[in-house]
């Protein structure tokens, strides 16, 4: 039965038809195509006008595919598929095919780009002949959520959810929730205190009936897909018994054994070995570090375990491996500190006043090992002179080529707090100075009326070796000032390395684990740049926050709640469509190879080991098609994408190409392979 | 190489994936980069979907060249497939060599959804070398390569399994 082919040809206006002869394709069309019994053109295919047409020679000449020569599939083949669906036709025997993005938009000569539309609409002509009804699937959608990171995006997003009446499971790696924005002092531009406004957010994640908090724990597994995940999470051994402890803290206290903190304090202050990170932690649930335990090191003391009144010190607790479903992930794992050492001269690590950004915003918090007081490594003396870096790591090619985003105004925030609290001189080196959003540049301008000075250029050594008396027993900071072209040598106190926001050390493996990509520089890769920031390419996994890319709090929250409100909606909904493009083994023929089993990245093929066949868990399969092109024997079928339907497609493209030359009008299909 | 046609317009297929290249020239249209017209794009949604046989296939119905367009490594949309496109594709280079077939007729590049410049150059820099070499001309000798397609065809699925290097 021959099929009846529509085919439309969109002017877009001039966006086509200025540079490709659309008429002369519809009827060129109409005439050496076969099986084509409409062929048009019209000014806009889209509009409401263009897509009645098509509906009604649907429903009048009876038509069984539709082809339409417009713009990018990406951008209305939902449009296109719509009018098909209204008209009674299945939407997947309509084929779009690009002729302003691919063709009128980006060649020269109109004959040429005629021509290569001539190709382009023969080759779709030529394919959706073989296009096949499909219908796409429905999966009920998981009311609970996986929130992986508890820092303020990951909080922002459970507790949206939560109030929404969802429940949350909230995976933190360290052993309390809060994330970097616990670590800070104050917050730009408005310098109110980090802590008091992140701390409510935090009790109440750890008191909502509807978000189950896992801290000190790590994801381990995602399998299933949207809808229906099912994630394995690692409870690392707390040593302490959760539903006994009551946060007392006199282990704490009690505790002989003291370390260097060189998570929470980033190496600034001490914890002890059974330690909560911070005094505001949620859970205050003490954890016992095990490599610095002295009972895990020579099994001796147990102090805590004396004189914890509850008795909720459990030295033989393992690890623990929960299994919770949920229709929804959402992943805010945030980001990890430049290692400054790798600039060696800048000397951090070798040269005692150096800092890292972190190790100064626990310098000058209130609740950090100095109270507050900026004073130099030895505890007591309070600088003269501070140099702040810019880009330490970020906007260099030898490190990260990107911007970090945050530091600019972090650093006008230092200057801020130095010119507060001492007496201090600030200098700032910056490339360029980077204040974009609300109240930012407001903040700058503030600074420049306190007196932190700019210096423009970017440094190339810090030293403490002195060649004038001024500089004896400083740190030289040495630096082009590209505004009046001299290099030139500030003698300083202290200096602070603005790092770069790196993604964290895992970020890749855990994508691997969601089925999710990172980009060169190792965040996460949304779905859309602009249009879908926080969708990815894996239908119900989320991104938010600093994963995705470096952001300062208010763009972490509002991503946070942007997820949340995205994984809401699809809850409302109760389903979830998934496009029937997927594949399928045809078990008759299938000889068991197994190389198939190998080739999918998402584990959708099994192996029936009592039929001996492969089989593809259509529910997994995301139907890239590249078991569908290794399988020997060419029993699978990869729908939407066939090997027939690509076979004409070809065909179709090279119509002309074994025509003798000024003799190419012929049908397309002369030659079977 | 002196008798260079200068009319010669060679016919060029491409393989798109959805997700990186093909948004790829769908950029490079929104700029509107203009590059040359030789390169009928076919849409797959993953380059690991090109299968060898396609390549046989375009080259044998009368194309010059074949272009593969995928994710850059890493990025891929469905995690490590490109990385069979391009095991693939290095092994059916071999074939197409001891056929003597030229190394610029049958290419594979990455380009990320961002890169319309570099997809709008790889494409120029492909229709110039393919200029340069002439037409393929598997079509001109159709009756005889017409005969020997089924044999290809058969050669490229007797490798596959060998192709196919489990991870």
């Amino acid at each position: 039965m021959a099929e009846k082919i529509g085919v439309y040809v969109c002017h877009c206006g001039s966006n086509i038809a200025g540079k490709v002869d659309v008429e002369e394709v519809a009827k060129w069309a109409g005439k050496n195509c076969a099986d084509v019994c409409v062929s048009r053109d019209y000014k806009f295919m889209c509009s409401s006008l263009g897509q009645a047409m098509i509906e009604e020679d649907i429903k009048k000449e009876g038509l069984t595919r539709v082809v339409v020569a417009a713009c990018s599939p990406h951008l209305h083949e939902k449009t296109f598929r719509r009018a098909c669906s209204n008209a009674g036709l299945n939407p997947y025997l309509m084929g779009m095919t690009n002729v302003r993005e691919h063709c009128s938009w980006v060649h020269k000569d109109r004959a040429a780009a005629t021509e290569k539309t001539k190709a382009l609409v023969a080759a779709a002509v030529g394919r959706v002949k073989h296009q096949q009804p499909l219908e796409p699937f429905y999966v009920d959608v998981n009311k609970a959520t996986l929130v992986i990171g508890g820092g303020i995006a990951g909080l922002q997003a459970t507790l949206e959810l939560a109030d929404a009446g969802y429940p949350v499971y909230l995976v933190e790696r360290q052993p309390s929730i809060g994330g970097h924005m616990a670590q800070f002092d104050k917050t730009f531009p408005t310098l109110d205190c980090s802590a008091c406004i992140l701390t409510p957010k935090m009790s109440e994640a750890g008191q909502h009936e509807n978000v189950k908090l896992l801290t000190y724990a790590e994801l381990e597994e995602v399998s299933g897909s949207v809808g229906n995940f099912k994630v394995k999470i690692r409870q690392k051994a707390r040593h302490v018994d959760y539903d006994k402890c009551t946060g007392c803290g006199i282990c704490v206290e009690k505790c002989p054994r003291k370390v260097l903190d060189t998570e929470f304090e980033a190496g600034m202050g001490n914890r002890k070995a059974i330690y909560m990170p911070f005094p505001q932690a949620v859970p205050r649930i003490p954890v016992i570090d095990t490599e610095s335990c002295i009972w895990f090191e020579r099994q001796k003391c147990r102090a805590c375990e004396k004189l914890c009144p509850t008795n909720a010190i459990a030295f033989d607790q393992q690890d623990e491996i929960i299994e919770v479903n949920v229709g929804n992930i959402i992943i805010a794992t945030g980001w990890k500190p430049f290692d400054c050492k790798t600039i060696p001269q800048y000397g951090y690590g070798r040269l005692a006043n150096v800092y890292t950004s972190l190790e100064f915003e626990r310098l000058c918090n209130a609740a950090g090992p100095t109270n507050g007081k900026i004073v130099l490594r030895d505890g007591k003396t309070e600088p003269k002179s501070i140099a702040i870096i810019h880009c330490v790591g970020s906007r260099d090619t030898r490190h990260n080529p990107y911007c970090s985003g945050i530091c600019c105004m972090a650093s006008l925030k230092f200057g801020h707090l130095v010119l507060e609290k001492t007496q201090a001189e600030v200098y700032s080196f910056y490339i360029d100075m980077r204040t974009n959003q609300k109240n930012y540049e407001e903040f700058y301008q503030r600074l420049l009326g306190e007196g932190m000075h700019f210096v423009r250029g970017k440094v190339s050594e810090v030293t403490d070796a002195a060649r004038l008396p001024s500089e004896q027993g400083k740190l030289i900071v040495q630096c082009e000032d590209t505004l009046i072209g001299k290099q030139q040598r500030f003698p300083v106190d202290m200096v602070i390395l603005m790092g770069a926001l790196e993604p964290q050390a895992d970020a890749r493996e855990m994508g691997l684990k969601c089925g999710i990509s990172c980009s060169m520089d190792g965040w996460y890769t949304e779905r859309h740049p602009k249009l879908d920031p926080v969708a990815t390419m894996t239908d119900g996994i989320f991104v938010a926050g600093v994963c995705q890319g470096p952001k300062d709090i208010p763009a972490s929250v509002a991503q946070g709640a942007a997820a949340a409100a995205r994984v809401a909606g699809m809850i409302t909904k109760g389903k979830v469509m998934i496009e029937p493009v997927v594949a399928t083994i045809n078990d008759d023929a299938c000889s068991g190879c197994k190389i198939c089993n190998n080739m999918c990245p998402y584990n959708a093929i099994e192996f029936l080991e009592d039929r001996g066949v492969s089989h593809v868990i259509t529910a997994l399969c995301k139907g890239c098609g590249t078991c569908v092109s290794a399988c020997p024997a060419g029993v699978i079928t990869g729908a939407h994408f066939n090997n027939q339907q690509i076979g004409a497609e070809i065909e179709g493209a090279l119509w002309d190409a074994l025509q003798p030359a000024g003799a190419a009008a012929s049908q397309p299909e002369t030659v079977a392979v | 190489m002196s008798n260079v046609d200068p009319n010669f317009e060679p016919k060029i297929v491409g393989f798109f994936c959805n997700w990186c290249s093909y948004r790829a020239a769908d950029l490079a249209g929104s700029a509107r980069i203009t590059h040359a017209p030789n390169v009928r794009t076919i849409r797959v949604m993953c380059s690991g979907r090109v299968d060898p046989t396609f390549i046989m296939k375009a080259l044998s119905l009368g194309a010059d060249g074949v272009l593969i367009a995928g994710c850059h490594p890493g990025e891929c949309h469905y995690i490590e497939q490109n990385y069979k496109a391009m095991r693939r594709f290095h092994m059916l280079r071999h074939t197409l060599r001891a056929m003597g077939v030229e190394d610029q007729r049958v290419q594979l590049v990455w380009a990320s959804a961002a890169e319309g410049q570099q997809l709008a150059d790889a494409i120029d820099k492909m229709v110039a070398e393919i200029k340069q070499l002439g037409p393929l001309g598997w079509s001109q000798n159709w009756e005889e390569n017409g005969q020997r397609l089924k044999a290809l065809e058969d050669i490229v699925h007797e490798h596959q399994e060998a192709m196919e290097v489990p991870v």
